[in-house]
């Protein structure tokens, strides 16, 4: 069992580079955010499958619970940010 | 049990592949939100159930391990309710802050 959870994890790790190359090449600022969140979701998952990989869910189980809310609570803030500040890509300068 | 909990992180890891898919190719900024909300929080969804279900046979259901299950459905109801709303606020920003739609004939560079 530790091997396919070696494999599952490797294989989260792969996805979360596809995503990450979403949040170099994304056109605007809101696209980057949405794949970091998409990440700091994985990582979640990666912490709790790392955690049985080592057999100490006990202590990992509160590490994934702290990441999952710090993510939410950035995505959500970041997100307030840019309603008002209506620069999307990097380029165009001038906030309103 | 373990067969259970493999076929489940099986399909988590499936569901997930299908995000990064669709996240990476969707034409438009609000097909690749709605790929990320749902298909994310299915496959987090399936790979802690997975996980849990394989530390509680891993333990023999001892009770500290119900204690360490419980926690994970915690992370899950979280995450049920969490990550949904994280990527409706970011698609109100992107709406609001003037990201245009995607159509069939504007051909976009």
């Amino acid at each position: 069992m530790i091997p396919f959870l070696y494999g599952a994890g490797l294989f989260l790790l792969i996805n979360m580079v596809l995503v990450f190359i979403r949040a170099v090449q994304g056109p605007t600022v809101i696209d980057r955010l949405l794949s970091i969140n998409v990440i700091g979701t994985k990582c979640i998952n990666l912490i709790v499958i790392a955690g049985l990989i080592f057999s100490r869910l006990d202590m990992f189980v509160d590490i994934a619970i702290g990441y999952g809310l710090l993510n939410y609570i950035a995505a959500v803030c970041t997100a307030k940010f840019y309603q008002h500040n209506k620069t999307l890509s990097p380029d165009s300068g001038a906030s309103s | 049990m373990t067969l259970i909990a493999i076929i489940l992180i099986i399909l988590g890891l499936f569901f997930f592949f299908g995000t990064s898919i669709g996240i990476l190719r969707l034409p438009d900024f609000y097909s690749r939100a709605h790929a990320a909300g749902k298909a994310d929080t299915l496959s987090t969804i399936l790979i802690i159930l997975g996980c849990a279900l394989y530390y509680l046979d891993y333990s023999h259901y001892d009770l500290a391990s119900f204690n360490v299950a419980f926690k994970l459905f915690v992370i899950i109801a979280f995450v049920f309710i969490g990550s949904p709303t994280a990527t409706h606020a970011i698609m109100d920003a992107a709406s609001s802050a003037g990201v245009e739609h995607w159509s069939k004939d504007k051909d976009k560079s």
